[in-house]
Order: C-alpha cells, then sequence, then structure tokens
C-alpha cells in the first residue's frame, strides 16, 4: 500500500536552516547537513530543501550545500528558492536535486513549468503554491468561474449579491510577499496541464503559526487535480499531519515541529500509524 | 574499498551519483561512465534513469550505448535497471506514441490509468512484495519492505514467470523483474534508505 509520506522542511536562508512565523520573524535551527543527516536516520519519508534567501550571489553557496546534503542522505531530496530558468533547474539536479520545485517564476513565465518538466520529466517537476485567504474583488483575468471556499458556505449567498466580497484564496509570490490574482485551485489546475507531477501547497495564513494546515484549502486543491498535492504550512502537531490526510493530502510537510524537537519523525509516525494513517515505520538508524 | 567493477552508465539522463554513493555507502566502488570500452569491459552493468523514454532510448542508440548494454546482457554478466533504466529493457515503451526498447524482455511499458480519484504520478514508498523470494536481490530485507517509487509508467513482462515481486496501486503492478543475470526494479533502490541499500550490496555481491 502506498503511504503517506511525512516530510521535514529545511529553510535555508545564507547556509543556515531557520524557521519563521507567516514567512518573517526567522530563527536558526541548525546546519542544513547535520539536520538533513539526521531526518535521514530518523526515517523522514522525503527532504525538502527550500532557499529562502535566494539572492543571486548565494546561488553557488547554495548548490554547494545541495550537493553537500545529497552526500548525506538516500531518500527522495527536492530542492526549491529562486529557481527562475531551466538553467537553475538542471544544476540543482546535477547538484543531487532529484525533485526541483518551481514558485514564483512559474507564475511569471508558467511556460517553465513545461520546460523543466519535458528535461527532467513530470516525477522531477513540483510547483509550490503559497495562497492566502483574502476577500477583495477577484481580477476577471484569473477566473472563469468562482471557486468559494468550502468553508464559509454562507458565503453563497453574499457571493450572488456580489463575487467580490467572498473569501477566496490567492497565490502570492516572492517568499509571500506579492499578490498576484490566481486562484489558487485554479492554478493548481493549470500547473497539472503545464506538466507539474506534484503540487506543494503552502498556506500563508497558517505558516509558522502550528494551528494546523487550511483544510479546505487542501479539500478543494485535491479534489481538483490528480497528481499529488503536499500538505505544507501550519502543522504543530501529528493531530494535524492526520487532520491534513483525512482531507486528502498525500504527503504532509512541517518543519518547527521536528526542528526544535517536539516531535520526532518516529513519534509522529507511531502517532498516525495508531490512527489507521498508512504510514512507512521504519527502525531507527544510528 | 573493494571493488566490485560495477559500471553506472551515463547517458546523460540523470544524477547518477545517488546511484554511485549508495553503492560507496554499502562498501564498492562503481564508476560512472560514458565510455562504451569501460561498461563492455565491466563485470557488472547499472542502467539508471529518469525522464522520457523516447529521449532515454534515443541517446541509447545514438552513443551506440544500447549495444554495449545488450552485448553485456548477452555474456552472462550481471545487469541491473533502475526505473526509466527497468522500463527501456522492454520491447516497447508507451510514453508520447510507442517507441522500441532494448528488448531484452518482451513486453510494453504502460501508463497507469486515468481513473478518478487515482494519482499519477505513483509517488511514495510503497510495500514491496516478492512473488519469488529467492532472488538474490531480497537475500536480509525485512518483512513488508517498503521502498521509494515515482513514475507514471510501469512494466507488463509478456512472460509472467520474470516477475519478481509486485507492488500494488491499487492493482498488482510489476516492480522487480529477474531472470537469469538480469535484475530490474522499477522503483529507486539508491533512495529507499536500507531496504535499498540492501538490494544494491547483494547485487553488488552477485
Amino acid at each position: 500500500m502506498l503511504t503517506k509520506r511525512i516530510i521535514p522542511c529545511l529553510d535555508v536562508d545564507r547556509g543556515r536552516v531557520v524557521k519563521g512565523t507567516n514567512f518573517v520573524g526567522l530563527r536558526d535551527a541548525g546546519d542544513p547537513v547535520e539536520v538533513a543527516k539526521r531526518y535521514d536516520l530518523q526515517g523522514a519519508d522525503e527532504l525538502v530543501f527550500l532557499d529562502i534567501s535566494a539572492s543571486h550571489e548565494g546561488r553557488a553557496i547554495l548548490l554547494d550545500m545541495v550537493r553537500r546534503v545529497a552526500e548525506q542522505i538516500f531518500m527522495p531530496f527536492t530542492v526549491g528558492g529562486g529557481i527562475r530558468t531551466l538553467e537553475d533547474a538542471t544544476q540543482l539536479i546535477q547538484a543531487g536535486a532529484e525533485k526541483v520545485s518551481l514558485n514564483s517564476a512559474a507564475v511569471k513565465t508558467p511556460e517553465l513549468i513545461g520546460v523543466v518538466s519535458q528535461k527532467f520529466g513530470r516525477c522531477a517537476t513540483v510547483v509550490n503554491i503559497d495562497p492566502r485567504r483574502v476577500r477583495k474583488p477577484r481580477p476577471t483575468n484569473s477566473l472563469e468561474r468562482g471557486t468559494v471556499l468550502s468553508s464559509a458556505p454562507s458565503e453563497a449567498g453574499n457571493r450572488e449579491a456580489g463575487a467580490d466580497t467572498a473569501e477566496w484564496w490567492e497565490v502570492h509570490v516572492n517568499g509571500g510577499r506579492v499578490p498576484t490574482g490566481l486562484e489558487a485551485v485554479e492554478w493548481a489546475k493549470r500547473v497539472e496541464e503545464l506538466g507539474a507531477g506534484e503540487i506543494v501547497l503552502t498556506s500563508m495564513d497558517a505558516d509558522g503559526t502550528k494551528n494546523g494546515y487550511d483544510l479546505p484549502m487542501l479539500e478543494a486543491v485535491g479534489r481538483a487535480v490528480n497528481i499529488p498535492v503536499v500538505a505544507s504550512g501550519g502543522a504543530g502537531s501529528p493531530e494535524h499531519l492526520r487532520r491534513a490526510f483525512e482531507a486528502g493530502a498525500d504527503a504532509a510537510l512541517a518543519a518547527s515541529i521536528f526542528h526544535y524537537n517536539e516531535y520526532s519523525i518516529q513519534e509522529t509516525k507511531a502517532y498516525l500509524a495508531a490512527r489507521g494513517v498508512p504510514v512507512r515505520v521504519v527502525p531507527v538508524r544510528v | 574499498m573493494p571493488t566490485a567493477d560495477i559500471a553506472i552508465v551515463d547517458y546523460g539522463m540523470a544524477n547518477l551519483r545517488s546511484v554511485q554513493k549508495a553503492f560507496e555507502r554499502v562498501g564498492f566502488s562503481a564508476d560512472i561512465t560514458a565510455d562504451p570500452g569501460r561498461i563492455a569491459g565491466a563485470a557488472k552493468v547499472v542502467l539508471p534513469g529518469v525522464g522520457a523514454f523516447r529521449d532515454a532510448i534515443a541517446r541509447l542508440r545514438e552513443s551506440g550505448l544500447a549495444d554495449t548494454i545488450a552485448d553485456h546482457v548477452r555474456a552472462g554478466r550481471p545487469f541491473l535497471g533502475i526505473c526509466l533504466g527497468m522500463q527501456l529493457i522492454f520491447t516497447r515503451g508507451h510514453e508520447d506514441g510507442l517507441h522500441t526498447g532494448l528488448d531484452l524482455f518482451a513486453g510494453d511499458v504502460v501508463r497507469f490509468p486515468h481513473r478518478p480519484g487515482l494519482k499519477v504520478p505513483h509517488m511514495g514508498w510503497n510495500t514491496l512484495r516478492p512473488t519469488r523470494p529467492d532472488c538474490p536481490l531480497f537475500a536480509g530485507l525485512p518483512a513488508d519492505p517498503a521502498v521509494y517509487f515515482v513514475h507514471s509508467y510501469y512494466p507488463v513482462p509478456a512472460d509472467r514467470g520474470v516477475v519478481a515481486a509486485e507492488s500494488d496501486y491499487p492493482d498488482p503492478f510489476c516492480a522487480v523483474v529477474w531472470k537469469d543475470n538480469v535484475y530490474a526494479t522499477q522503483f529507486h533502490p539508491e533512495k529507499s534508505q536500507e531496504v535499498g541499500l540492501t538490494m544494491l550490496k547483494n547485487f553488488a555481491r552477485l
């Protein structure tokens, strides 16, 4: 049986693992190579590495760091952050990434998804989507039909009266700073058509809060596409991961709870297994 | 480090360091090479690969490596195909049109069905169900071993007898083939932690 993946995520800024709240207020959480090695030994199912500094000068440092992390682990390894061109993606794959994760550049130039997918395959092409709940008029060019949040049925009438006042999920880029006018579910379908093999869906509202994933958004996106969807943003306990899987996530990403040893990967998996979630339980290596 | 004289075939379709470092972890050095002479002289050959069937088979033919691999297999020396490297040894691939493979095994490489709720690619850790537990790759594996898959296509061998293990997604599909000196896995042993490393060690020791 295909198991649900538990994925620690390393947000890396200038060579260090960091973690913030709602994409700001960064705290140090260690050396990426040491942290990656620890997760491999704990039996993590995959590692995601996001370069959040993504400065031009930092590119060589990043590639070296990716190479050093790749040397230490024997599990799938996804790298994202600041990928603007096919050449950027190629360098990361040559440095040892198995999958590359596109974000801002995919919004600016959606063709990049197809170009990367053609070269490395759908299986190696991940798109990160960072939506935030907003209440403002939607640009008419981004949507043919409205998708009202399923958690807010009372707004259906509201929508009839004036669609521009209903809450919706707006995709943001550049580390969550820039709104795009794109609605998350529509954008998810589009990236699948363009060649993405997986979506990492990070709720900007929930990220770093430890209050749980945005479940209605996960459900809506998961139903809309036929590629795996990874829940991201908001994990504060193993129960939050359980709910994400119940909402249809194929994998769950978490950072703080693992980085600061609040819960180990093993504890998290044991919790999930005891509640009937199919997970891969492995003996700890030393 | 003992040498098992392993050549990892480099035909520009993947970062092959992950396979090489996995062999190193279990105590064997392996060369990454595109040189037909080096591959022809190797005791064991590994064919990894990610990406599209069509591009991969074209590169193997253009470089002459297709013949080198066929000669190695015919000489009875151990061969291991991984993921796309497994698919390429079959007769035909159905990805982006119909393409002829190396045809070391009769069979077709087909896509998982378009079915509501069935996410494709099949991506993640799935249980391996050995159908021929005597396959040398499986020595020392735990019960219900889990391995890492990432693929949209899988082979359907004409001779069911070559299937050594299956996995379910949700229907059973061929995850390992084995016949004489030829072994191939649809999953990535180099990314499957202890279980995968054990299988690579078993191959290196053949």
